[in-house]
């Protein structure tokens, strides 16, 4: 284990940091989306390539640089969800749950399989912007900016988030009709509305992970198809319940990964799976989760 | 997931049964052999996968660990082992079990989509697992299987052989399947669907007989993934990718939830869908896509669903 070089080991951790960043991303999402629709998103994945794809289009076609579509990426994004669950998803409200997640895996199918038609499935490069390029030299590895960039702005969004659910009245609404939603629109809120709103941010903050990616992974049709399943797993390590929960699991297990792939490469790709079993088996509603 | 009729008191499914024989029989005589045997293995795959979602009300996004585990473990029985074929099917059938003891123990610890997502993991672990590891071939997978000689004297290069051997295995899976539905194993199976804390409250333990079902589910979508590897002579990566997952939860679902004979409707269905838009590439899964949510928002009985409601009879 100390053969291990130093400057590895740290290129590693930065790399689990940054895949923990998209895995909280993501995962904070999912458990936003779950907690109010009872919906597992299973197009989180595909929206997360929408978003890449956006940035894609703005830079092409609209010469709309990285830090626009930062911004504008989720909030088109954000509007394609709003739309998908007004006329998808609400028909399914009140059937067993498993319904929603076989819709939105259709939707997966048919997003992937339409962008994969067109741009083939080897990638598009995307530029990193000028004022993120390079990076700093420490005393022992070479830190990009971009990276610190991904890392800080996941960090902010994922805790931002928790801020708002915890610390608003958006939040406390957003909390209450999770709990009962029937008594909340009691009390004259439009729940139907919030749930809109609800699924249409947590796909936004996909887009932005996905924009996010864009500069260091190729922009491709299948980018997110592999990273989903992931993110179920740790939603499943760190059970859908709390979001600070999300938010910790996400990126201790991109850590977890990395030094994986220091120590024993051949299981870093399995690595996240075999924790999962061991937390079924273990504690099985997960780490943050309610025990039922 | 139930909205249908199907688990009522099951009369005579004598006269259904008898058609779906004279139709496999005289199938290949009208169709392309190799197209038939193709959509029988998966009929029979999605007869295997009904038992958990469509009886038991058990959502696995992962059956094609079993299938392609059982897959690998045939092909490599026949071409390293040399063993003969109905030795690699029995073979590749344990294989598809033992894996779903193992992944089913796991994974019934949680209930409805957490299942979904902990069967979908599982499955995708074993998936870069088949990628590394050196018996599955990699990419490659394994190609030029031997059909071999079964039972010593029937000769499965032989198309028409291999075709009535395969329908020979796939009405044995489902007379299981079909015997096991409606047993009163099969009935308390429903009772954890409908039910599941009063299930517990009458003393079942339910945890077993989801296990058990998991365990015969696995074992036959094994012994579907060992003869689909028989029939095209090659196991390869993508009878283990969350596709083929994704596949036999959209046939199950065309053809009908909980229905008997819907899955292998929906089975010949999608497969005849692949055959007829191949050439079209990605445009497969476009339309796979569009059907799970059209299905999913406009058609949740599905084929046989809504034929046994016509009918007012079980199919």
């Amino acid at each position: 284990m100390l053969a291990v070089p130093i400057q590895a080991l740290f290129g590693q951790l930065l790399i689990g940091l940054i895949n923990g960043s998209f895995y909280a991303l993501l995962s904070l999402g999912l458990a936003i989306i779950f907690g109010l629709l009872n919906v597992v998103n299973f197009a989180h994945g595909a929206l997360y390539m929408l978003g890449a794809f956006v940035a894609w289009f703005l830079a092409e076609k609209a010469g709309v640089g990285y830090w626009g579509a930062l911004l504008l990426a989720p909030l088109a994004v954000g509007l394609f969800g709003a739309v998908i669950e007004r006329l998808l998803l609400r028909r399914l409200a009140g059937l067993d749950p498993l319904y929603g997640l076989l819709l939105t895996f259709g939707i997966a199918l048919m997003l992937q399989g339409l962008f994969s038609n067109f741009f083939g499935s080897s990638g598009l490069p995307y530029e990193m912007p000028a004022a993120l390029q390079g990076g700093r030299a420490l005393p022992f590895m070479f830190l990009p900016n971009y990276r610190i960039w991904v890392i800080g702005v996941s960090l902010v969004v994922c805790l931002g988030t928790w801020a708002v659910t915890e610390g608003t009245r958006l939040g406390s609404w957003l909390r209450a009709a999770t709990e009962n939603a029937a008594l909340v629109s009691a009390f004259g809120i439009n729940v139907p509305r919030m749930i809109t709103i609800t699924y249409g941010l947590g796909v936004g903050l996909a887009a932005l992970a996905g924009v996010l990616a864009a500069p260091i992974y190729r922009v491709s049709p299948l980018m997110g198809a592999d990273l989903i399943i992931v993110v179920f797993a740790v939603v499943v390590i760190g059970g859908m319940g709390s979001i600070l929960g999300s938010i910790i699991t996400g990126f201790s297990l991109g850590i977890l990964e990395g030094l994986t792939k220091v120590f024993y490469p051949e299981a870093s790709n399995t690595v996240i799976f075999v924790v999962m079993a061991i937390v079924l088996l273990v504690r099985p509603a997960g780490l943050f989760g309610k025990q039922a | 997931m139930s909205e249908d009729a199907a688990e009522l008191a099951p009369r005579s499914h004598r006269v259904p049964i008898a058609i779906l024989v004279a139709v496999i029989a005289a199938a290949p005589w009208v169709v392309y052999p190799v197209f038939v045997m193709k959509a029988l293995c998966f009929a029979l795959f999605a007869c295997a996968f009904n038992l958990l979602l469509g009886y038991a009300g058990l959502l696995s996004f992962g059956h094609a660990l079993f299938f392609g585990a059982a897959s690998y473990a045939t092909a490599h029985a026949a071409l390293e082992w040399g063993w003969r074929p109905e030795l690699c099917l029995l073979f590749g059938t344990a294989v598809g079990a033992l894996l779903g003891l193992a992944t089913g123990l796991v994974a019934i610890r949680r209930q409805g989509i957490y299942f979904a997502m902990i069967t979908l993991a599982l499955a995708q672990m074993f998936f870069f697992f088949s990628l590394r590891a050196e018996f599955t071939g990699g990419e490659n997978g394994i190609q030029g299987v031997p059909r071999g000689m079964m039972f010593g004297f029937l000769d499965l290069s032989r198309t028409y052989v291999m075709y009535y051997v395969v329908a020979g295995i796939f009405l044995l899976g489902f007379a299981i399947l079909h015997r096991t539905v409606h047993s009163p194993f099969g009935q308390v199976l429903t009772a954890i669907r409908e039910n599941e804390p009063r299930a517990i409250s009458l003393g079942y333990k339910t945890n077993h007989y989801k296990l058990i079902a998991f365990v015969i589910s696995a074992g036959l979508a094994g012994l579907a993934g060992g003869t689909k590897a028989l029939v095209f002579q090659l196991a390869s990566l993508t009878d283990v990718h969350w596709n083929t997952s994704g596949e036999v939860v959209l046939m199950t679902l065309i053809g009908g939830l909980g229905t008997i004979f819907g899955p292998i409707a929906g089975a010949v269905f999608m497969a005849a869908l692949e055959n007829y838009l191949a050439q079209l590439g990605s445009w497969v899964t476009v339309t796979e896509g569009a059907i799970f949510v059209v299905v999913v928002i406009a058609f949740r009985r599905g084929m046989f669903g809504e034929l046994s409601r016509l009918l007012k009879r079980p199919l």
